[in-house]
C-alpha cells in the first residue's frame, strides 16, 4: 500500500514561513496534483516528501514508514524534475540505468527494465544517443524512463511539463494521464497550470502562502470552491467577481445590489445569504455561466452591460463588458455578432451563483 | 506510446548496501567536514603555523644555530632606523605603484586590440601570454643578459640607431636598475592583465557599444561610459591579485640585481632574504618579511569590501 | 566593429599589436637565439663594429651540451616535474573535494572556511620562508623533495578551489538531487555525477596549478641545498654562475630548455589555461 499521510507539516525558511501545518492522505495509486501560485509551498512540500529538504515539524510516511529521517535513497521513491535533470555525460541507456546500478541489480535485470520502460515511452530508438542529441520532448520522456526502470512506490513530479512548447505540452498531458492509468503508481504532481491541474489529477490540493486552500475532486473544486481565492484560482478566464451589497425585499426575496449590478439570490441560496441582510457580499459568477439573455430569462438574473472589447476563440466569444463600475467577462456563443460599445443584456445562470463573505473569502 | 503489458508492481524497497560509516556522510556537515579537512591540515600546517611562528620569531633574537630569547619589538624599532629598510619600503611601494599603473594602462590597450578581428588573432591570443608562463626565473634571466654591461644587445641596438654613444649601465646605475626591474616586471605582468580584461571586455555585449555609437558618443566617450564602468569587477580582482604578488616580488629583483648595486633596488622580499639568509640574522630577516603584512592586509579588506558593495547592488 | 577609414585600423590596431608582440616575444627569441650561438659570437662587446648581434650562421649545440652533461640539469628536470605533478594532484584533489564543499554544502562557518581560504593568500611565500624553512628542518623534511610537495599546496590550493566552486556552482542542482533519489549518496553523486561534468573545470585547474609549481622559487631556493634536489629555476640560478661569471651559454640553454615543458603544457591546453585564469579572475 503506497499511500503517503502527510500530518501537520510545516517548513520554515530563517524568517518565512514556507509550508504550514499540511494536513494530507494522498491514497495509494491516486494521482494528486498540488496546485497554486508561485511561492505558495507546493515545491517545497513535494520535496520535503523526496527528502531534498528537511522538516521543521510534522510527519511524513510513505506506505507505512515514517521517512522524516531517511534519506532520499531510501524512500522508494522516484522524480521528474523540470529541467530533465539528465544526466549529461552518459548515455539515455544509462541515464536510466544509474539508479539500479546504485542498488546493484544485475545486468540482466537491468537490461530488462530498461528495454520495457523504453518500449513503454517509445524511445527504444534513442538509447545509444545523449542527452543533448534529443528533444525537449525526448529528454522528457528519458526522465520518465528514469523514473519508471526503478519501480518505485510513489513518483512525483516537480512541474515536469513547464518547459516545453503548448502543443507539447497537451500532448504529453495526454500520456502522462495514460502512462498512470497503466502502471497504477501513486503520483504526487506540482505545477502552478490549473489546466494541468483539472485534467491530471484524481484529486487536487490547491495551496496559497503555505496554507491548504481546499482539497478535493477536480469538478468539486471548481464547482464548490470553498474560497474566493481557489474560486478565482481555477477555470479560465478566471470567475468574475463583485462586491454587492445584500438587502430583503418585499416577501421573502434576497437581492445583491452593486455598482451596476442587481441580481435576485435563488431561493436554495436563502438561508445561507440570509444573515448577510444589510451587510457586503461577494459575488463571483464564471464567464461560460453568462450569456446573452432571452426573453425567457427571469428578470431577477438580467443584468445590462456595455462591451468594452471583443475577443473571438473561435469555439466561443469572450466579452469584457462593464456594468456599472464593475468589469464582467462573458464566454458567449460564437456566433453572436457583437461589436464594441453595444450595449446588451447578459442573464446569469442562478444556479451557477457563488457569494463569498468580504472579510474571511471564504464561500458562503 | 506503443501498446505493450504493464509492468510489474514494485517489487519491494531494494536498498543500496552500505555501513554506518556512509550514513553519517549523507549528513550535508559531516561530508563538507570530511571533504575539507585535507585542505584545512595542509593550510594550517603550513599557513597558519608558520605565520605564528614567524611573528614570534620576529620577536626574539634568533640567528642561524641560536635559538634566541624573547625581545619584543626590539627588531621592529631597529628596522626603524635602518636606512637599507627605509629605502627597501620606498622601493616597493615605488615599484608596485607604478608597474601596476603601466600593466594596467597597457594591458587594458592591448585587452581593447584583441577585443577586434584581425588576421592571426587566435596565433596572437595564444603566444601573447608566454612571458606570463614561462617560469619567472628563466625569462628574468634572458633579460639580464639583454641588460648585461658588456654585451647588452638594447645598448647595441640604440647605438646603432644612433640614439647613444655611451653604454647605458641598465643594472648599474641606482635609478636606471630601478627602471629595469619596473620594465621586466612590467613585461611580465601586461599579458596576465591583458587576457584576464580581455574575458571581461567580451561578456560586454557589443549592442551597448553599437547602441553608444548611434547616440553619438566617440570612441573615447563609449570606452569611458561604457566599457570601463562594466569593467570595473575584473579589473578590481586582477589589480588585487597583481599588487599582492608585485608587494611580495621576491625573484625578479633577486635575478636582476639582487638588491643592488648598492640596496637600490631591494625590495622587503629581497632584503629579508639577505638579512636571514644570507647575514644568517634570522629574526630580522622574519621582522623585515612581517612587515609586508600590514599593506596586503589592507588592500585585501579594501578588496572585500568592494566586493561586498558590488554584490549587494 | 565601429567601422572607420582603413588607414585607422593599420595605425591604431595592427601596428600596435605587432609592437606589442615583438616586445613580449623579443626576449624568447634573445634565448633561442644565444643559445645556439657559439661563444665566440656570444661574447662581442656592445660597440663592437660590423656584427649582428641577431643572427648566426654557424649555429652549434655545444652550450645544449654542456648544460646536459656538464651539470645536473637532467636531475633537476626530473626533481622539477616529479614535485610539479604531485603537488598539482595534491592540490587538484584537495580543491576539488573543498570547491565542491564550499560550493554545495551548507554547514555551519561555511563562509569563514570559504573567506579563510581566501585569506591565505594575504601570506604569501616571501612572508612565511623564514619560520617554513625551521618548520621544514624540524619536521626532517629538509633538502627532499617532501619539503616542496607538501609546501606548494599552500598556494595552489586556494587557487584550485576558487575555480572549482565557479564550475561547481554552475552545474545545476537537480542532478545531484537527482542522482541521490536514484539511490546514490551524497559522496556517490558527487564522484559519478558532478566530477565527471566538472573535467574541464579540473583539467584547468590543474594546468594552471602545473604552470605555478614551475614559476616557484624562494621556497625551492630556501629549502633545498644539495644540488642533486634542485628544481630547474634554482639549479640554473645556481650552478651556473661560478663567482661573478656567467656562463650565458649554457645559462640561456638552461633557460630554454627549462621552459620547454611549461610551454608544451600550455600550448595544448591553451583554452583550458585561458580558462583558469580567466575563471579565477571573474569570480
Amino acid at each position: 500500500m503506497a499511500q503517503v499521510l502527510i500530518r501537520n507539516l510545516n517548513k520554515m525558511y530563517d524568517e518565512v514561513h514556507a509550508v504550514k501545518d499540511v494536513n494530507l492522505e494522498i491514497r495509494d495509486k491516486e494521482f494528486m496534483v498540488f496546485v497554486g501560485p508561485s511561492g505558495c509551498g507546493k515545491t517545497t512540500t513535494l520535496r520535503m516528501i523526496a527528502g531534498l529538504e528537511t522538516i521543521n515539524s510534522g510527519q511524513i510516511l510513505i506506505g507505512d514508514t515514517v521517512v522524516n529521517d531517511l534519506p532520499p535513497m531510501d524512500r522508494d521513491i522516484a522524480m521528474v524534475f523540470q529541467n530533465y535533470a539528465l544526466y549529461p555525460h552518459m548515455t539515455v541507456y544509462d541515464n536510466m540505468a544509474f539508479g539500479l546500478k546504485m542498488r546493484k541489480f544485475e545486468k540482466a535485470e537491468i537490461r530488462r527494465r530498461v528495454q520495457d520502460a523504453a518500449e513503454i515511452l517509445d524511445i527504444q530508438h534513442y538509447l545509444n544517443r545523449k542527452p543533448r542529441q534529443l528533444s525537449g520532448g525526448q529528454r522528457q520522456r528519458v526522465a520518465l524512463g528514469r523514473a519508471i526502470v526503478r519501480h518505485p512506490q510513489v513518483f512525483l513530479f516537480d512541474e515536469p511539463l513547464s518547459n516545453l512548447d503548448a502543443k507539447l505540452r497537451v500532448q504529453m498531458r495526454a500520456e502522462l494521464k495514460k502512462l498512470h492509468v497503466r502502471l497504477g503508481t501513486t503520483a504526487v504532481y506540482v505545477t502552478h497550470d490549473q489546466v494541468e491541474a483539472m485534467t491530471l489529477g484524481d484529486r487536487v490540493v490547491v495551496m496559497r502562502d503555505g496554507w491548504v486552500q481546499q482539497v478535493g475532486e477536480p469538478l468539486e473544486l471548481y464547482h464548490q470552491p470553498a474560497n474566493r481565492f481557489v474560486a478565482g484560482f481555477l477555470g479560465s478566464p478566471a470567475m468574475n467577481f463583485a462586491t454587492m451589497r445584500v438587502s430583503a425585499e418585499q416577501g421573502d426575496e434576497l437581492w445583491v445590489a452593486g455598482d451596476g449590478l442587481r441580481l435576485q439570490v435563488p431561493a436554495y441560496l436563502a438561508d445561507r445569504i440570509g444573515p448577510y441582510a444589510g451587510k457586503a457580499l461577494t459575488l463571483g459568477i464564471r464567464p461560460e455561466d453568462l450569456r446573452l439573455a432571452t426573453d425567457g430569462d427571469p428578470p431577477g438574473s438580467v443584468f445590462e452591460a456595455v462591451v468594452e472589447l471583443v475577443e473571438q476563440l473561435g469555439s466561443e466569444t469572450l466579452l469584457d463588458t462593464r456594468a456599472g463600475r464593475e468589469t464582467i467577462v462573458a464566454a458567449v456563443e460564437a456566433t453572436s455578432r457583437i461589436r464594441m460599445r453595444d450595449r446588451l443584456q447578459l442573464a446569469a445562470n442562478p444556479n451557477r451563483l457563488h457569494f463569498f463573505d468580504t472579510a474571511t473569502e471564504t464561500a458562503v | 506510446m506503443s501498446a505493450t503489458t504493464t509492468t510489474a508492481p514494485s517489487v519491494g524497497l531494494r536498498r543500496a548496501p552500505r555501513g554506518r560509516l556512509s550514513m553519517l556522510f549523507e549528513d550535508e556537515r559531516w561530508l563538507a567536514m570530511a571533504l575539507l579537512f585535507p585542505t584545512m591540515v595542509l593550510l594550517g600546517l603550513f599557513i597558519a603555523y608558520p605565520f605564528v611562528t614567524g611573528v614570534l620569531l620576529s620577536m626574539s633574537s634568533a640567528r642561524v644555530g641560536m635559538p634566541g630569547e624573547f625581545v619584543g619589538m626590539a627588531n621592529f624599532a631597529k628596522l626603524w632606523n635602518d636606512p637599507i629598510f627605509a629605502r627597501a619600503v620606498y622601493n616597493t611601494f615605488l615599484y608596485t605603484i607604478v608597474t601596476t599603473i603601466l600593466k594596467l594602462g597597457l594591458g587594458l590597450w592591448l585587452a581593447v586590440l584583441l577585443n577586434r578581428h584581425f588576421r592571426g588573432k587566435a596565433f596572437v591570443r595564444a603566444f601573447i601570454l608566454l612571458p606570463f608562463i614561462i617560469p619567472t626565473v628563466l625569462s628574468t634571466f634572458a633579460w639580464k643578459w639583454m641588460f648585461d654591461p658588456t654585451f647588452s644587445v638594447l645598448n647595441w641596438t640604440f647605438r646603432t640607431l644612433g640614439l647613444i654613444d655611451t653604454r647605458i649601465n641598465w643594472l648599474g646605475d641606482p635609478d636606471l636598475a630601478m627602471l629595469s626591474i619596473v620594465v621586466v616586471n612590467v613585461w611580465r605582468g601586461v599579458p596576465f592583465y591583458a587576457i584576464s580584461l580581455l574575458a571581461g571586455l567580451q561578456t560586454i555585449s557589443p549592442d551597448l557599444h553599437e547602441a553608444a555609437a548611434i547616440d553619438g558618443a566617440r570612441p573615447w566617450a563609449r570606452f569611458w561610459h561604457i566599457t570601463w564602468p562594466l569593467l570595473l569587477p575584473v579589473t578590481m580582482v586582477v589589480v588585487l591579485f597583481s599588487v599582492i604578488q608585485t608587494f611580495a616580488d621576491f625573484q625578479l629583483v633577486y635575478v636582476l640585481t639582487g638588491g643592488g648595486p648598492a640596496n637600490a633596488t631591494h625590495l622587503f622580499a629581497t632584503y629579508a632574504y639577505q638579512i636571514a639568509i644570507g647575514t644568517g640574522l634570522l629574526s630580522e630577516g622574519a621582522a623585515i618579511s612581517l612587515a609586508m603584512f600590514p599593506v596586503l592586509f589592507l588592500v585585501v579588506i579594501v578588496q572585500l569590501l568592494y566586493i561586498r558593495r558590488v554584490e549587494t547592488r | 566593429m565601429i567601422e572607420g577609414a582603413a588607414w585607422r585600423k593599420w595605425v591604431f590596431v595592427n601596428i600596435p599589436i605587432i609592437l606589442f608582440v615583438f616586445v613580449l616575444l623579443f626576449p624568447f627569441y634573445w634565448m633561442v637565439i644565444t643559445t645556439v650561438r657559439p661563444d665566440a659570437e656570444l661574447y662581442r662587446p656592445w660597440n663592437a663594429p660590423n656584427y649582428n648581434p641577431f643572427w648566426t650562421w654557424q649555429p652549434t649545440l655545444e652550450h645544449i651540451q654542456y648544460l646536459l652533461e656538464e651539470t645536473l640539469f637532467g636531475t633537476w628536470m626530473l626533481n622539477t616535474m616529479i614535485i610539479a605533478l604531485t603537488s598539482t594532484v595534491i592540490s587538484l584533489v584537495c580543491g576539488v573535494f573543498a570547491g565542491y564543499a564550499l560550493a554545495r554544502l551548507n554547514f555551519p562557518f561555511a563562509g569563514s572556511l570559504g573567506t579563510g581560504i581566501f585569506v591565505t593568500y594575504l601570506v604569501p611565500q616571501t612572508l612565511l620562508f623564514i619560520p617554513l624553512s625551521d618548520i621544514i628542518r624540524n619536521f626532517r623534511l629538509g633538502d627532499s623533495p617532501w619539503a616542496l610537495i607538501l609546501t606548494y599546496p599552500t598556494f595552489l590550493i586556494p587557487f584550485c578551489t576558487w575555480l572549482m566552486m565557479g564550475y561547481f556552482k554552475a552545474i545545476p542542482k537537480e542532478l545531484e538531487e537527482c542522482a541521490r533519489i536514484d539511490g546514490a549518496s551524497r559522496f556517490k553523486a558527487m564522484l559519478y555525477i558532478i566530477l565527471p561534468i566538472a573535467v574541464p573545470g579540473i583539467l584547468s585547474a590543474g594546468i594552471f596549478a602545473f604552470t605555478l609549481s614551475w614559476n616557484e622559487f624562494i621556497y625551492a631556493l630556501v629549502f633545498l641545498a644539495s644540488p642533486e634536489q634542485k628544481t630547474v629555476p634554482v639549479g640554473v640560478t645556481s650552478e651556473l654562475i661560478r663567482g661573478d661569471v656567467f656562463f650565458w651559454g649554457p645559462l640561456m640553454a638552461g633557460a630554454l630548455l627549462g621552459s620547454i615543458p611549461v610551454a608544451l603544457v600550455y600550448s595544448f591546453f591553451v583554452e583550458h589555461y585561458v580558462a583558469g585564469m580567466t575563471g579565477a579572475v571573474k569570480g
